[in-house]
């Protein structure tokens, strides 16, 4: 059966990418690509980061608008699907209308969690998740003197790095013990801790905020914490990690448990139907366990799988999950996951830089670096290879793994 | 504006206008040049905008960092002594005129 017509729910890079690749992989049919954001598809990593500073929206656009008329990629921006209907191969969207679709791509992507915290309404209190919300922040910082950050992940630490030179302080208020605890091993979460406290930036582990408080006029003046301290704070970012955006799915009577649940193909319960990034949970080839992540690599890695499916060679999903974040002038690169690791091991494989190597029941299932990019993309090609790589064997090189690859 | 020009692998040019302070994989990717996948965005993650810098350019561009260098050795063609990553190449007035080739493949 040949795809007359794709449709692609989400303009997020696995969205964007899944346009790309259906294209240079040869599909010859239309392909819709429906954003519920204005303009051309973005990137987001910058808008923790650079774009905070610069400010200049146009520099984040993927790919000109040039690029989706050469390639007849017809873009519906500021578009809301509202429900799937499977059995009739057809979207809705917000507007009444009906779209049908050979194949349909959801790329619906997550949205940032709400934690339990009394008045997140009043004003003041943003979050950073899309082009619109960091314009706003950007806006506002320039009023603002303090900044509260609820949540010590990559976002919020990012956000944190960059307040000082954008002339304000930053107060984060983490649940956990220690920074970046769903991502990162005990020893760097410190190395962050010290870096960040050293730039000025003050951190309250172990806290929770219960309420934010009101200055009288409807405007954030800080937030109260569990144990009843008062910290002020004229801005408010909500970092708090995310929700997958599977409501469609759900409703169209998909899987979905902690996201959509695809296999190892991509593909949802539905044979019509694929999901990709975000708002997808998929078997982790290494470990088998099933997996969400929230990251450019595997939203754009999970398109060029179901690219090579939708065009006629199918391949499992394979890839080595790789992430990144950079705060103030550390650069964190991650490589595999950590999750299941049950060993850590700390070493410095070069001046300044510090790497650590995760191991599963003696395996070495991931490789944290700051300031190593090539112990980093070492790991990237180790892990890859599928090759056991033993806690032993890296022993012998002082756990060394650019002098390991070199050996073996 | 300096004017950049893009090589293909089979010799096909595109010429963009750049903006000074952008680097050379922004440029490409605001004129639509085929060949420059950029995938991190140019966060030295990926060796995705990978370019050859036409020999007589070389010494204008500059030398890759350590982290470029080591970025570079998992680029997916071949690496040569001109290689270096467009998205590490800040463009300048100076570097109008500029020309790189593109290798086979990004990925």
């Amino acid at each position: 059966m040949t795809l007359q017509r794709v449709v692609i729910v989400g303009g997020g890079h696995g969205g964007f990418q899944m346009a790309a690749s259906l294209r240079a992989d040869g599909f010859a049919g239309e392909i819709l690509l429906v954003s519920d954001e204005p303009g051309l598809p973005y990137q987001r990593p910058p808008l923790s980061k650079a774009f905070l500073k610069h400010g200049d929206a146009a520099r984040l656009d993927l790919r000109p608008s040039k690029f989706f008329d050469d390639n007849t990629i017809s873009l519906m921006p500021q578009t809301r699907v509202t429900g799937i209907d499977p059995d009739g191969k057809h979207i809705t969207t917000g507007d009444g209308k009906t779209i049908g679709y050979d194949h349909l791509v959801l790329a619906t992507g997550s949205r940032n969690a709400r934690p339990p915290i009394a008045n997140l309404d009043l004003r003041n209190v943003l979050s950073l998740r899309n082009l619109a919300d960091a314009s706003e922040l950007r806006t506002r910082l320039s009023a603002a003197r303090h900044v509260l950050v609820v949540g010590g992940g990559f976002i919020g630490m990012e956000f944190a790095a960059v307040a000082p030179g954008l002339g304000v302080n930053a107060t984060v208020i983490e649940g956990a013990e220690r920074l970046m605890s769903r991502a990162v091993s005990d020893t760097m979460s410190a190395h962050f801790l010290m870096s960040h406290q050293g730039w000025g930036t003050s951190v309250r582990l172990g806290q929770f905020v219960s309420e934010l408080l009101d200055d009288g006029a409807g405007n954030v003046a800080g937030a109260r914490l569990a144990d009843g301290t008062d910290i002020a704070g004229d801005i408010v970012l909500i970092a708090a990690g995310v929700v997958p955006n599977s409501e469609l799915a759900a409703e169209a009577g998909l899987a979905v448990s902690d996201g959509i649940d695809v296999d190892d193909l991509l593909c949802t319960s539905d044979p019509n139907i694929s999901a990709l990034g975000d708002c997808c949970n998929f078997p982790d080839p290494l470990s088998g366990r099933r997996v969400r992540l929230e990251s450019v690599q595997a939203a754009t890695d999970h398109a060029r799988t179901i690219s090579k499916r939708l065009t006629g060679k199918p391949v499992p999903y394979a890839a080595v999950p790789w992430f990144w974040s950079d705060q103030g002038d550390l650069k964190l690169q991650i490589a595999g996951l950590g999750a299941g690791a049950d060993e850590h091991v700390a070493h410095k494989p070069e001046k300044g830089g510090l790497a650590v190597l995760s191991f599963s029941s003696g395996r070495l299932v991931s490789v944290e670096t700051v300031d190593s990019a090539s112990t980093h993309m070492t790991a990237r090609k180790l892990l890859a290879s599928g090759r056991i790589v033993s806690k032993p064997e890296l022993a012998a090189v002082n756990y060394n793994l650019v002098d390991y690859a070199r050996a073996v | 504006m300096p004017r950049l020009t893009f090589v293909s692998p089979d010799g096909n040019e595109t010429t963009v206008e750049a903006s000074t302070g952008d680097s050379v994989m922004q440029a490409a990717l605001a004129g639509n040049v085929d060949g420059i996948v950029a995938e991190c965005g140019g966060a030295m993650m990926c060796a995705t905008c990978h370019v050859y810098v036409a020999d007589d350019w070389a010494p204008k561009t500059g030398t890759p960092s350590d982290g470029e260098r080591a970025m570079l050795d998992f680029a997916a063609s071949e690496v040569k002594p001109t290689s270096r990553l467009s998205c590490q190449i800040a463009i300048t007035d100076e570097l109008d005129g500029l020309t790189v080739h593109l290798p086979d493949a990004q990925i």
